[in-house]
């Protein structure tokens, strides 16, 4: 049965529903009261009568807070990373993350082959793995949930990951009508076949993300889009759902049909939904949350300070901060101004004085070491050159220069002093006056993308460990490019690299294009790299490590008892 | 007709422009809910979104089949939250709102109405002085510095109550302080006007005249002519409290309505902001129509 309200809802809301009624009706007994004798005690009693009502829920063993409450928790429509935690708690794919280093590990499938040109994958799915209502996962339930991410009419955001799925970006695109021409089949009830259109590296890690989750197929064709709300709801991770009430907690218990649930120790795990850091930190320091897993709900400005704890771990992120310029209009139409702007800026002011949690800074897109890959230096602080190059733009020492906008997102004190420190070594180095145009963030991702700014603040978090999730989004026709800078030169660089079956020679080639992404032509250049923080008291929970996707699977997860 | 039933017909008309209002307002703002820092998939997975929620008709087109589901009481489906329909979410956050604000208009009710009677009582003396001192800082301290004020201290140091989250009475203490305190000075200060105004009035010098003892005078003709200014004040302050104060859900992590007063905006969450105007709406003017009645009832002046 769908979810019309969760059992602690309805309790609640009973309690709720005759509190309103109690309430007129106790101001009218209270006056009456008043008049006779003396209201305090009767008013009071409106209070009482509503706490007597309420019971106290039972602490489960693990308490995680979460952030913000998931906007949805469908593996394949999620976008979020709160989202993505729930769903990786409740559901799994063929593959699942190390919990020590992120990389891939055996999930519902327990082997794979991969042929020798790298284009086909053979999945072997457990013959034990099983949903948490009793029926089996099996192989064609896998390629149905695919085809169902890929299908236009999902919108799927993530769908766009499919693309190294052989006719995946035709499907996607809305070319190919027929979601069943995607290369992948079901050769028998326990194996998968997988035809790709190129050889690629991180293909393994793909299959750990939540689009490729399998998802329950008949709960699905039953409920449509609400299925998630199914009750009992069909999980195939270490988790079931028991209850979900909306900015408060999912209540989820052990998954005894989970491959691996011996694994699993901790019977009943909340996580908490909420999005004010200081209230994070207060539960987690009252000891009623074991877990805050993320940084964003972790006070900004206790930053360094709680870095310095041995209960808060830090450690180098699968992100990135950059400034994107608009190549379409004046005056960085001219690459030798993006290129000048580039070099004023002392990235290092921003890291030592701002974000202060030793993030690197970085001219580049992609941060140093993913997938083992090394980005150029890009265009360092050099403000000799910075002047020669705007000279030679035709604003010597500045003049001349138009009145520009420095545009950013409202929210972060991070954001906003950033800000006024480009702003101040853009004049100090340059002689250029930038003005700041704080946008609220609806208002500031419409005006990113109709190319409405001179230049503004980006960032981008990567979803598989390769140096192709940050450079992919500034191919002439990606939607995430939003600088209007297309150059061929560039977009063949990345086809030239997808297809490259030899690892060492495409990190090349990667390289190649991030130079000409970042210390060529600048559409964009780079401030820093994110650093993510968790909380974790290393002596009341365990299996959890730091690990630059910050991913820190469920399954692994526990509780250590005094 | 009587003047109240007007006004309950006239609840609809009134709904009925707010709903219109806010209709066109919110899509004259830029952005949409589905506008992320990732781009979509692909045009046609845009395409096929838009289409979900009828974006690509026109816009007179959209709004006509909003009222129509309004009017058979379906607020349509969260565009923030995709696993909800704005009922739902109203369903499991509204009754958690009641609950804390009735909680807090009884400390309003039950601390402000003793404090202000008694400040007027004891005109000058201590009392007066202590309970105006009371009031001014109630009325001055803003709810974001009073509740964290309060974790820290019942929290955090004492250890008495629990810094955040809702499901026990222990949950419920320190929130309900916070967001009730602040009407039970007000209501103190309009209950100490209201009383001392009464006091000076002919028909109590009638009654002490007649030899009522001072509690008969109090009791009886004091205090219900005294309560009118604070009765007028209980509709808004109400609806203040049983919508929830963003401040303090937010302070103690409360999953109440408060929050979508605020982020269903900035999320461009279309139908759940529309729900939430509409339900404040209903509320507001249920809660003033209610407060009025109740002074007629209290109040044979307004009778007549």
């Amino acid at each position: 049965m769908i979810h019309s309200l969760v059992q602690q809802n309805a309790l609640v809301r009973k309690t709720g529903v005759f509190c309103c009624l109690h309430c007129w009706a106790g101001l009218f007994e209270s006056l009456r009261r008043w008049l006779a004798v003396r209201a305090l005690g009767v008013v009071l009693s409106v209070g009482a009568w509503v706490l007597a009502g309420c019971s106290p829920l039972e602490r489960a063993d693990l308490v995680l807070h979460n952030g913000p409450e998931p906007e949805t928790i469908d593996p394949q429509i999620l976008t979020g990373q709160a989202d993505g935690r729930i769903a990786s708690a409740l559901f799994e794919g063929l593959t699942r993350f190390n919990p020590t280093n992120g990389t891939a590990m055996p999930g519902l499938a327990s082997h794979w082959e991969i042929s020798s040109d790298g284009l086909t994958y053979l999945f072997f799915l457990r013959p034990e793995a099983r949903w948490s209502t009793g029926e089996p996962i099996e192989a064609n339930e896998v390629v149905w949930s695919w085809r169902r991410a890929v299908t236009p009419a999902t919108a799927a955001d993530y769908a766009s990951q499919f693309f190294c799925i052989r006719k995946g970006r035709a499907i996607v695109n809305g070319e190919l009508r027929d979601a069943s021409q995607l290369g992948a089949e079901a050769l028998d009830a326990h194996t998968v076949r997988v035809h790709l259109e190129n050889p690629t590296p991180y293909f393994l890690e793909l299959m750990a993300s939540r689009v490729f989750f399998p998802v329950p197929r008949r709960a699905v064709e039953r409920w449509g889009d609400h299925w998630i709300r199914a009750e009992p709801l069909p999980c195939s991770g270490p988790y079931q759902l028991l209850s979900w009430r909306v900015n408060d907690r999912f209540r989820l218990r052990r998954n005894p049909q989970y491959w691996d649930a011996a694994q699993v120790t901790a019977e009943r795990i909340d996580i908490l939904s909420g999005d004010n850091p200081s209230t994070a930190l207060n539960l987690f320091l009252n000891g009623e949350v074991d877990l805050i897993s993320d940084r964003k709900i972790i006070p900004g400005e206790l930053g360094p300070e709680l870095a310095a704890r041995p209960d808060f771990h830090r450690f180098d992120y699968l992100g990135q901060d950059f400034i994107r310029f608009n190549t379409t209009r004046k005056p960085f139409q001219d690459a030798r101004v993006r290129r000048a702007v580039a070099m004023a800026l002392d990235r290092s002011r921003i890291t030592a004085h701002i974000t202060r949690m030793g993030e690197r800074p970085s001219a580049a897109v992609t941060p140093a070491g993913t997938g083992g890959y090394q980005p150029p230096a890009g265009l360092s602080y050099d403000p000799a050159t910075a002047r020669r190059l705007l000279g030679e733009a035709g604003y010597p020492e500045g003049r001349g220069f138009p009145a520009i906008e420095y545009t950013f997102n409202v929210g972060s004190r991070i954001y906003e002093q950033t800000g006024v420190e480009i702003q101040s070594m853009l004049r100090e180095h340059l002689g250029i006056r930038v003005e700041l145009r704080p946008l609220e963030w609806k208002t500031y991702l419409t005006e990113m993308s109709a190319l409405n700014y001179d230049f503004i603040r980006g960032s981008w978090v990567g979803d598989y460990d390769d140096p192709m999730t940050f450079l992919d989004c500034f191919l002439s026709d990606s939607g995430n490019n939003r600088t209007g800078w297309k150059d061929l030169r560039y977009d063949r660089l990345l086809q030239a690299a997808a297809a490259e079956a030899d690892p060492q020679r495409r990190l090349e080639i990667l390289r190649e294009a991030e130079t000409l992404l970042v210390v060529e032509a600048v559409p964009v250049t780079g401030l820093y790299s994110h650093v993510g923080l968790y909380a974790a008291d290393p002596r009341k929970v365990g299996g959890i490590w730091p690990n630059r996707m910050d991913e820190h699977p469920f399954f692994s997860m526990r509780r250590i008892r005094p | 007709m009587r003047p109240w039933m007007a006004r309950l017909a006239l609840i609809p008309v009134l709904l009925w422009m707010v709903a219109t209002l806010s209709f066109f307002l919110l899509r004259a703002v830029p952005g949409g809910p589905f506008h992320r820092e990732r781009a979509p998939a692909s045009r046609e997975a845009e395409a096929a979104l838009k289409a979900r929620y009828h974006w690509d008709e026109p816009l007179w087109r959209q709004y006509e089949r909003y009222l129509g589901n309004v009017i058979r009481g379906d607020l349509g489906p969260s565009l923030k939250y995709r696993d909800h329909s704005v009922n739902d979410l109203l369903g499991q956050t509204v009754p958690v709102s009641l609950s804390l604000g009735a909680m807090a208009f009884g400390v309003a009710i039950g601390l402000g109405i003793p404090l202000g009677a008694l400040a007027a009582l004891k005109r000058g003396g201590w009392a007066d002085y202590a309970a105006a001192g009371l009031t001014l800082v109630g009325v001055c301290v803003p709810v974001f510095v009073l509740g964290p004020l309060l974790v820290l201290v019942f929290g955090l140091w004492l250890g008495w109550f629990p810094v955040a989250l809702w499901g026990s009475w222990q949950n419920a203490v320190l929130p309900t302080l916070t967001l009730g305190l602040y009407f039970a000075a007000r209501v103190a200060r309009w209950m100490r006007e209201g009383m001392i105004e009464v006091l000076r009035s002919p028909h109590v010098q009638t009654a002490r005249a007649k030899g009522l003892s001072e509690t008969a005078v109090i009791l009886r003709h004091v205090m219900p002519v005294a309560l009118v200014p604070v009765i007028s004040y209980t509709g808004p302050m109400l609806a203040d409290l049983l919508t929830g104060s963003f401040v303090v859900e937010n302070v103690f992590q409360i999953p109440g309505t408060g929050a979508f007063f605020i982020n269903s905006f900035f999320s461009r969450d279309y139908t759940m902001m529309m729900g939430m105007v509409l339900f404040y709406s209903v509320l507001l003017q249920v809660l003033n129509l209610m407060s009025d009645l109740l002074l007629r009832w209290v109040d044979p002046r307004i009778r007549s």
